[in-house]
Order: C-alpha cells, then structure tokens, then sequence
C-alpha cells in the first residue's frame, strides 16, 4: 500500500483535490479551432488545385463558417483567461518554444485570413449582398488578384492550426496522457475530417459529396491508426504512461471514450458513408452531426482525462 | 548562484508551521497556500513507513512553467528562483498544467502565484520564512555553488531524493531521506 495525504489540508481552487484548471473553455475551442483548420485547409487546396467552380461548397460556401468558428472559438479562449486585461501580453513576445505562443500568432493569422476569404466569397451565401462603399469594393477587387498566395497561406496556417490544437496539450511535461506527439496529428486529422463533414453537408453538388465522402473515409481510417498508435506508445512507456492511457482502457472514462468519439463518432459515420458511396440514400446531416459530436467529444475527454493523468502521487 | 532547499523527512514532524509562515509572511489569500504538508505512508499494517514531506515549488532547473508560458510571465530570477510577473501573467493556466508538482495556482486576482523561495527575505540574507520558522530545523536552503551553505553542507553527508525526477524538470528542492 502507498497512501500520500496532504495533511496540511491545501486545497487551493481548481488544483485540489483533482486538478481541474481547464473547464468547458479549452475543449471547445480546441474543436472550433480544429474545424476551422479543416474547412480553410481544404478551401485553400481546392481553389489550388483550380476546383473553385467545381467544388464551390469546399472552395466558396463552407469557408464561410471558419471565422465565425474561430470568433466564438476566441471568445472562449478569453473567457478561459484569468487575468484577462493582459490579453494583449500575447502579443507582445515571441516565444517559439511555448506552443501557446505561436498558437496565438498563428491565429493572429489566420482569423483576418478566413474573414477575407468570407469575404470575397459572400455572395455564394448572400447573392444579392452589396458592399455599399466604394472603398470596400476597391479593396475587394484588389485582393481578388491575390487569391493565390492567399490560398497558400490558408493551407500552411490551416495545418499549423490543427496540429497546434493538439501540441499545445502535449508540450505540459505533467500530464503523461498529453505527452504524446501524435495528440497533434490526431487532432488534425479530426480537424479535417470535421471540416469536410461541414463541406459534405452544405454540398449541392453530388460529385463534391462523394469526392468528400471519400475523403472522409480516409481521414478517419487515419483517425482510428493515430488512436491506435497513442495507446500502443502509452503501453509501452513508464508507468506515469500507462496509469494515463488505463484511464481509456479500462478506466473510468472507457465507456465514454469508446462509445461516443470512436463508435459514434468515427464508425458509424464510416459505415454510413461507404453504404452512402454505395448508393443507399442516407440523410447526410447524421453521419455530419455523428462525425461533429465525435471530434467534439474527442476533445473534451482527452482535454479532462489529461487533466487526471500525472506523475505523483 | 543556484538556490535550493533541503527538507530532512527524519526530522519533519507535519506541524504545518512552514504553511502558516508563509501564508503571513507573503500574504497569501485565504483558502489558499504556496507550501503545503504530505505525509506519504508505505507498507502494510503492521509494517508500515512513513514519511512526512514539507513540499513546495521545485524551482527547478528545467522547469516546464517557464518554457509553456506564452508570454514569459514566468522567467527565472536571481540563483534560478522561478518567479511569475504580474502583469505579464494572462491567467491562462498553461504553467499550472505544466507543473507536475501542482505548485501553482490562480491568485483571486486573476495571475498565477507560487513559491517565490521568499527572494525578497533571500536578498536581505535572511532565510526563506518556512525555513526560519521550522520548530524542528528540519530545512535547509542556501547556494549549491557555495559549498559552505547549509543546503550544500547537509547534502554532502545525507542520502536525498527529488520529486519525480523522471519528471525531467531537475528540481532543486531536496528530501533527505
């Protein structure tokens, strides 16, 4: 038997007696960072690869809901502050070995990026949308000529975004459920397979439907290798690491882990999409709203359990 | 300068003065505290072992609050001291889950405050104020470079531990065991 007791009675909020320090604030974030890093990555690749016209959903229409997903994903991440008028301090240092630092230049970046983009392509959601003013026409028509890099940008961002999400948990050495390198491919990977479900749902056109089906199908094959992969690291690491991966294999959070962001949110979604590719005619929204939930889920169970996960004690 | 702490786990008797002294010493707010008592029982009754601890901040060398911090809030002081500055600190909580000690809280106040090794005792040549305190002396704090310190002195003839040094942050808080 090992018993540790704090026996001068800390209990310092959200430290004691189980940390808590992150609540609701993060993980939503997280997913509403990941989905926006998936609808501009494929936005950017799509207009690339000269599929505007083509794949207007994945290019055009879908792009449209990045930045409100990065606003409201913002929102949080300042509601989650605690000494919050020092906001700007982010702002005013580099600091290349914290992810949280270039995280939020990264944003700094991509948000206005993904409101141009919206911008520039407002009439695929409003068609009969005046801009009014001369000089926001005169602007618009410049940039117009700069879509490419643009694009470019987008993409590049996009991927720093998604794999930010995920590195940014796995760079707190005390947390041995977060410190797994692949936190950040995984939350890519669950990031694009968001945003293409997004791209699937608002599609009109039944080509770029299938064509992001299929993609689907891929990123969660992905998803469900990277999974893998995670708990075969944990398992084979120290004991800090396996005490951290046990919390999802056989651990209070099993059930919930299995069921809602692997079963629900990547299996069944799958299976449907393959019977959709098929030619059975299946709702698009719940294979969309399943892979949303799963990747949501995702998020806050890894968000909470590494909050669980430690080295003492 | 390297600044460090030992803490004699065979003479510790748990009686939380260092908590109290330092909660007055660096008003700390109530409910709250940068030192804190851990009394560690092994074995199985009637064979048991225990082991009492005075455990705070590490102040460790490789200290993963100062490299997560985004906005270099948290930096290290005179003799490697790890310190918070207030209004540099944004409150994001990235130290706090990055310490793997849980030497770090939220202030009321909105910052991130800890241990600060009471440098400002330190740099008038007194002790830190749990050190001071101790009814049982049973700590120790002094310069690792300076081989006449008492922390240096003492741990060159007493067996010592660290705090999950597997941990990799190379703390300087020692327990002689």
């Amino acid at each position: 038997m090992k018993e540790e007791l704090i026996i001068s009675g800390r209990m310092n909020p959200k430290i004691d007696p189980v940390l808590h320090a992150w609540g609701w604030e993060i993980p939503v974030y997280l997913f509403l960072g990941g989905v926006a890093a998936g609808l501009l990555f494929f936005a950017g690749l799509y207009f690339i690869l000269g599929k505007e016209n083509q794949y207007t959903s994945a290019v055009k229409k879908a792009p449209m809901l990045a930045p409100i997903a990065l606003t409201l994903g913002l929102v949080a991440l300042f509601l989650d502050l605690h000494h919050k008028l020092y906001f700007w301090r982010l702002y005013t240092t580099i600091k290349l070995v914290s992810p949280m630092s270039w995280g939020a230049w990264t944003l700094m970046i991509v948000t206005p990026i993904s409101m141009i983009w919206a911008a520039l392509n407002i009439k695929e959601w409003f068609p009969n949308w005046d801009w009014k003013f001369k000089i926001i026409k005169d602007a618009i028509t410049f940039i117009e000529q700069y879509k490419k890099p643009m694009a470019w940008v987008m993409v590049i961002s996009a991927v720093v975004l998604g794999v930010y999400t995920g590195i940014l948990l796995s760079a707190f050495n005390a947390r041995p459920l977060w410190n797994t390198s692949i936190l950040g491919l995984l939350f890519l990977a669950s990031g694009l397979s968001a945003g293409a479900a997004l791209i699937m749902l608002l599609s009109k056109n039944p080509e770029e439907r299938k064509l992001f089906a299929k993609l689907d199908l891929l990123i969660i094959g992905v998803e469900l290798f990277f999974i893998i992969h995670m708990f075969m690291g944990f398992l084979a690491s120290t004991q800090a690491q396996q005490d951290a991966a046990a919390l999802f294999l056989g651990g209070e959070l099993t059930a919930v882990f299995w069921i809602f962001v692997v079963v629900l949110g990547m299996i069944i979604p799958a299976i449907i999409e393959v019977l959709e590719l098929k030619g059975k005619h299946i709702p698009v929204v719940i294979p969309v709203a399943l892979i949303l939930f799963g990747s949501f889920m995702l998020r806050w169970l890894i968000t909470h359990a590494g909050q669980l996960s430690r080295y003492l004690y | 300068m390297r600044y460090a702490m030992a803490v004699d786990t065979k003479k510790c008797v748990g009686c939380s003065d260092c908590v109290v002294a330092c909660q007055t010493e660096n008003d700390v707010p109530i409910g709250y505290c940068r030192d804190w008592v851990v009394e560690s029982t092994v074995g199985t009754y009637p064979q048991l072992e225990t082991e009492i601890r005075s455990e705070r901040c590490n102040h460790c060398d490789n200290s993963p609050c100062v490299r997560c911090c985004p906005t270099g809030a948290s930096h290290y002081s005179d003799g490697g001291i790890v310190l918070v500055t207030k209004n540099k600190c944004i409150g994001c909580s990235a130290c706090i889950q990055s310490c793997p000690y849980d030497a770090r809280f939220t202030h009321p106040d909105g910052y991130v405050d800890k241990c600060t090794f009471c440098l400002h005792r330190v740099k008038k040549g007194m002790e830190p104020a749990c050190v001071a305190v101790c009814p049982t002396k049973c700590m120790y704090f002094g310069d690792l470079d300076d081989p006449n310190s008492p922390v240096s002195k003492i741990l060159k003839t007493r067996k010592y531990k660290v705090l999950a040094p597997e941990a990799g942050t190379k703390p300087n808080v020692y327990f002689l065991i």
